[in-house]
């Protein structure tokens, strides 16, 4: 048994569960001792670039913020919070009005390896895509950054930095996050149909990753095609550490490759999608499987399906990532875009947001004034996350080039069945 | 090969003084070529030769003469390769058996009823005004696991509880089949809508059983409608990557060229491999075509 008052290896992940403990300090308390933690974090941001290695990157474009007030943020699907008639956006039209930029917001940012395959031929020579701020998701942040296709954040056109947690510091490929700033945090984990999957084994619910594989859920099991949080959550069950080079190997991760093929080729999982499961969930196709928290909690929301179904993260571990906001290299609103990240770090609007969009808020402070909105769901654990809850999550190390590019070709070859 | 239906040599020695104004014409459709065919096609054969940048990241690649390339995808997907052709085939012909008597109903018996005719086509072309992937992810709910079909076929013990219809081949190619059933009928009713009656008429005077007047006279006679309806529906089931993708009513079971080639470009970022499938494909396609105008003797169609 783990000693519960040990911190995890992963400094994130170490970040992450004190910043849940000081959540039951601030729950009981209401102390505001975060004081230092912001000072710290104030002196860090001022703290120089790290280099990105690449001689001839692309250069930045000039920025036209002062005399052009408008922003085009290309967001994800389902990712922004929507008034009780859908037809507005509260709280994109309270920054419109607060700092009278225009905001022209899209929803076509559907697939991170997309997404780059579109726009990076342009991005390395340092065109504007016409976008002025992206979400990709870390891993894919990273692939910007390293590349030189992101524009370097100005620390001073967003004082509302200092409410980042802490947990979200330190990545590898941007460190002080002079680059990116976390939208929004992912937990992969398991989630289930209640009754689908009572009626079927006759057990109330699944306790861990291979009771997916019992035989009664044979054809109604799908995991997601999101490699990091499929492959993650198999590897951990597996007692492998992702967050370690060490023990998160090559041959480790072709093991867990070839144990997804079996499975797969057994029947024991029926499909391998990406954000159009929560369909086969909904429908009844599938009893059980690996996915978003985030979309089981609107699952649970929406009128036709409410309450039916169950998430859960295995002893043995879930996924823990993020989705993070950044410049594209040619976009000429930099300032515009720094002001609405800003806007976005004020706890207030972070916890609304949050309220809506149900995934784990990075910014600090979004708890308290989650509590004044609507304390049952400050509680909900797949928004405000408790210590114990974290302590289950673990993020995927990150990749060199040439692991990337074998792991995921590896993974590709599983998804087009060979 | 629209430059082939010109039939040069024959214009040339009808009329050799307007031969200027000919080429004129011309004009713009060698430009539209040589601007939408000729040059992507040049950088595909380019980039299918490309190779990996020494210590680059992902998708980076450098100009070369990576033949290999060509073995490597043909090893690494055969099973694929093969599998679209075989989809393919068997969607055009359960399409031609669908979509021949469909023809035949619109072109020769409804002849005499224009507004029955009129109607009949506009529900062949109907579905055509509806979004391509909204058919398909309508199909996707009709074969989902608690759908009606699936219910029926369970309750009648033709499916095991833990079956299911979609992902599986039978699925996929019905989707295939339904997505192109159009473009057969359509060439195969321009064909038999004009088919002389009176030889059919002939035909049973001679003694002959309906049978044998289909087989002898109207099947022969719509041989360049076959033809164009084949090719119409065979060449973009081929290359299909929507019906057979995991997103909507295949599998990983179930991938196909298409999918293979949509994976390598935009997922591993391995362009080499994608437009060397790319090629490969166009070139199987342009061999089996031509074989089968040859043995169809229609050259003239096209």
């Amino acid at each position: 048994m783990k000693d519960p008052n040990s911190l995890p290896q992963d400094p994130m992940m170490a970040e992450l569960v004190k910043m849940a403990r000081r959540k039951q300090l601030t729950r009981r308390t209401a102390l505001a001792g975060a004081a230092g933690t912001v000072t710290a974090l104030g002196l860090a941001a001022c703290a120089p670039a790290s280099e990105t290695g690449e001689t001839e990157a692309p250069v930045a474009a000039q920025d036209l913020s002062d005399t052009e007030k408008i922003l085009v943020w290309d967001n994800w699907t389902e990712y922004m919070d929507l008034s009780e008639d859908e037809t507005s956006r509260p709280t994109l039209e309270r920054f419109e009005a607060q700092t009278g930029i225009k905001v022209e917001y899209l929803e076509t940012y559907l697939d991170n390896d997309e997404y780059f395959a579109i726009v990076k031929d342009q991005l390395a020579l340092g065109q504007d895509i016409g976008v002025d701020l992206v979400c990709p998701t870390e891993w894919m942040a990273a692939r910007w950054v390293s590349n030189g296709y992101s524009q370097k954040l100005d620390a001073a056109n967003i004082p509302n930095k200092a409410n980042l947690a802490p947990a979200y510091l330190g990545a590898s490929y941007d460190p002080n996050r002079d680059f990116t700033m976390p939208y929004q945090g992912i937990l992969g984990g398991i989630a289930y149909n209640k009754q689908l999957y009572q009626d079927l084994t006759g057990k109330e619910a699944p306790q861990t990753v291979d009771d997916l594989w019992a035989d009664e859920l044979n054809g109604r099991v799908v995991v997601l095609s999101e490699m990091r949080d499929t492959v993650g959550l198999i590897a951990l069950s597996e007692g492998i550490d992702i967050a370690s080079e060490s023990s998160f190997t090559e041959d480790a991760y072709m093991n867990i490759i070839d144990k997804v093929a079996g499975l797969y080729a057994d029947g024991k999982i029926r499909n391998i999608e990406g954000n159009e499961y929560t369909k086969g969930f909904r429908n009844g196709d599938y009893v059980a499987g690996i996915v978003w928290s985030g979309d089981v909690v609107q699952m649970n929301f929406s009128k036709k399906t409410r309450d039916m179904f169950g998430f859960f993260l295995p002893q043995s571990g879930g996924t823990i990532s993020s989705d993070v906001f950044t410049v594209p290299i040619g976009a000429t609103h930099k300032k515009n875009a720094e002001a609405l990240i800003n806007y976005y770090y004020d706890p207030v609007n972070a916890a609304e947001l949050a309220a809506w969009v149900n995934y784990i808020t990075p910014v600090a402070g979004a708890y308290d004034e989650a509590i004044k909105l609507d304390p049952e769901l400050a509680e909900n654990n797949l928004i405000f996350p408790s210590e114990e809850f974290l302590s289950l999550t673990h993020a995927f190390r990150a990749l060199s080039p040439q692991e990337e590019q074998t792991f995921s070709t590896a993974w590709q070859r599983i998804l087009l069945g060979a | 090969m629209a430059t082939l239906a010109l039939k040069p040599q024959k214009l040339a020695t009808a009329q050799p003084k307007k031969s200027r104004i000919v080429l004129l014409l011309l004009l713009p459709g060698l430009i539209y070529l040589g601007l939408f065919f000729i040059t992507p096609f040049a950088a595909l054969i380019t980039t299918s030769l490309q190779q990996p940048v020494l210590g680059g990241g992902i998708g980076q690649y450098q100009p070369g003469l990576e033949f290999g390339n060509y073995a490597f995808v043909v090893g690494e997907y055969l099973e694929q390769i093969i599998r679209s052709f075989i989809y393919a085939t068997v969607a055009t012909l359960l399409a031609l058996a669908f979509s021949y008597p469909i023809a035949y109903f619109i072109g020769v018996k409804a002849r005499n009823y224009p507004i029955l005719q009129g109607l009949m086509l506009t529900l062949v072309i109907a579905p055509f005004f509806i979004s391509f992937l909204l058919r398909t992810f309508a199909w996707k709910e009709i074969f989902g696991q608690d759908s009606w079909v699936s219910n029926l076929l369970r309750d009648t013990g033709l499916m095991a509880d833990n079956e299911f219809l979609l992902g599986t081949p039978l699925v996929v190619i019905f989707g295939l089949t339904y997505n192109f059933i159009p473009f057969m009928t359509l060439p195969l009713y321009t064909n038999l809508e004009r088919l002389d009656t009176a030889l059919l008429e002939a035909g049973s005077d001679l003694y002959a059983k309906p049978a044998s007047t289909f087989w002898k006279v109207t099947f022969p006679l719509s041989i360049p409608g076959i033809t164009s309806g084949t090719l119409l529906t065979f060449i973009p089931i081929a290359g299909d990557y929507v019906t057979a993708s995991r997103s909507f009513l295949g599998s990983p079971n179930t991938a196909m060229l298409g999918n293979v080639i949509e994976s390598n470009f935009l997922r591993i970022q391995d362009y080499p491999s994608a437009a060397a499938l790319s090629v490969m494909l166009m070139a199987a396609i342009v061999v089996l075509v031509s074989i089968y105008i040859r043995r169809t003797g229609t050259e003239d169609l096209l």
